[in-house]
């Protein structure tokens, strides 16, 4: 009955695993997939906290407290272009987000 | 024992099915909805593994505010999110595919590792470590601000260079939207801020 690392590292797992099904199931809802992107950072850093608790190292918090400061950041980047990108043209189908470029 | 066991479970459980339903709910308010529980329940499970710290830090950056910001920009966008479905059922079968064999691999993997790794050998989360006469959080500040003290300033600066570009890419200046220039005001002088007419008898003036 007692919980193991295997136990924390197996619900990172399938939390990645859920972040990269709803990249592939959601094309087109590129909020959604940012969401998604969110999901697998938290198991990423699931994972860094399971291996620092039971290493006995702190390091592995150091490093998920760095991967969370990169995670708002990329959401407040993302959400920025969005944003942008929904003025110009109405709409966030990712479909034409290659008008972008240039 | 059985507590903690159950509470892992419970957890894990939620953490699971919410991110399960940030992927497949109809509506992207839903969405953010689940997300935030999820993250909730992933701080409970740094509370069980010993990492209060991260845990506060979870709730209050992720659901304070990376979620929010999530929740005004799904409100805020004007847009039909059915015809964002298409080729949601299209797509689920390789999209099952591939998460059903990423899944299998990471399970080996991590128990391999949890079983014949170095982990076998550790003592486990209620030793872990540090002394025990710190709390979490003072240990993380001791390390942090000496060993990692440029990683932290890095941080900083990501965080500064994110908030600069965030702005920049949003500023918007509406045409026709009147501002104080005070400028313009300081400048003003009487040659510039008067005229002198001299109308003629019976004959208004045009500006």
């Amino acid at each position: 009955m007692t919980i193991g690392l295997a136990h924390y590292l197996a619900v990172a797992a399938i939390l990645f695993t859920i972040g990269v099904f709803g990249i592939f199931v959601n094309r087109k809802n590129i909020i959604v997939i940012l969401m998604s992107v969110e999901l697998m950072l938290l198991a990423v850093n699931i994972n860094l906290v399971a291996f620092s608790a039971y290493l006995g190292n702190l390091t592995g918090q150091i490093f998920a407290m760095f991967v969370l400061t990169v995670a708002a950041a990329e959401a407040a980047v993302g959400l920025a272009i969005l944003v942008t990108f929904f003025r110009n043209r109405g709409d966030i189908a990712v479909d034409d987000a290659s008008m972008m470029k240039g | 024992m059985a507590l903690q066991a159950i509470a892992f479970y419970l957890m894990a459980a939620v953490t699971v099915a919410a991110g399960f339903c940030v992927v497949s709910a109809r509506n992207p308010v839903h969405s953010v909805l689940w997300l935030i529980l999820a993250f909730f329940s992933a701080a409970g499970l740094f509370v069980l593994l010993g990492a209060e710290f991260l845990a506060m830090l979870l709730v209050v950056v992720y659901v304070g505010a990376v979620a929010v910001l999530f929740l005004f920009v799904v409100m805020m966008l004007d847009v039909d999110f059915a015809s964002l479905r298409q080729g949601f059922a299209r797509y689920m079968p390789i999209g099952l595919l591939i998460a059903a064999v990423l899944a299998v691999e990471m399970v080996v993997v991590a128990t391999t590792v949890s079983t014949q790794g170095a982990a076998k050998h550790s003592p486990g989360p209620a030793a872990s470590g540090t002394d025990s006469a710190l709390s979490n959080a003072e240990a993380i500040g001791r390390v942090l601000y000496t060993d990692y003290i440029y990683f932290f300033q890095a941080a900083g600066l990501v965080l500064l260079v994110a908030m600069i570009g965030a702005i920049v890419l949003t500023l918007r200046h509406k045409p026709g939207v009147k501002r104080q220039i005070i400028m313009n005001q300081v400048l003003r002088t009487p040659a510039t801020g008067m005229k002198l007419v001299n109308p003629k008898q019976g004959e208004g003036i045009d500006a």
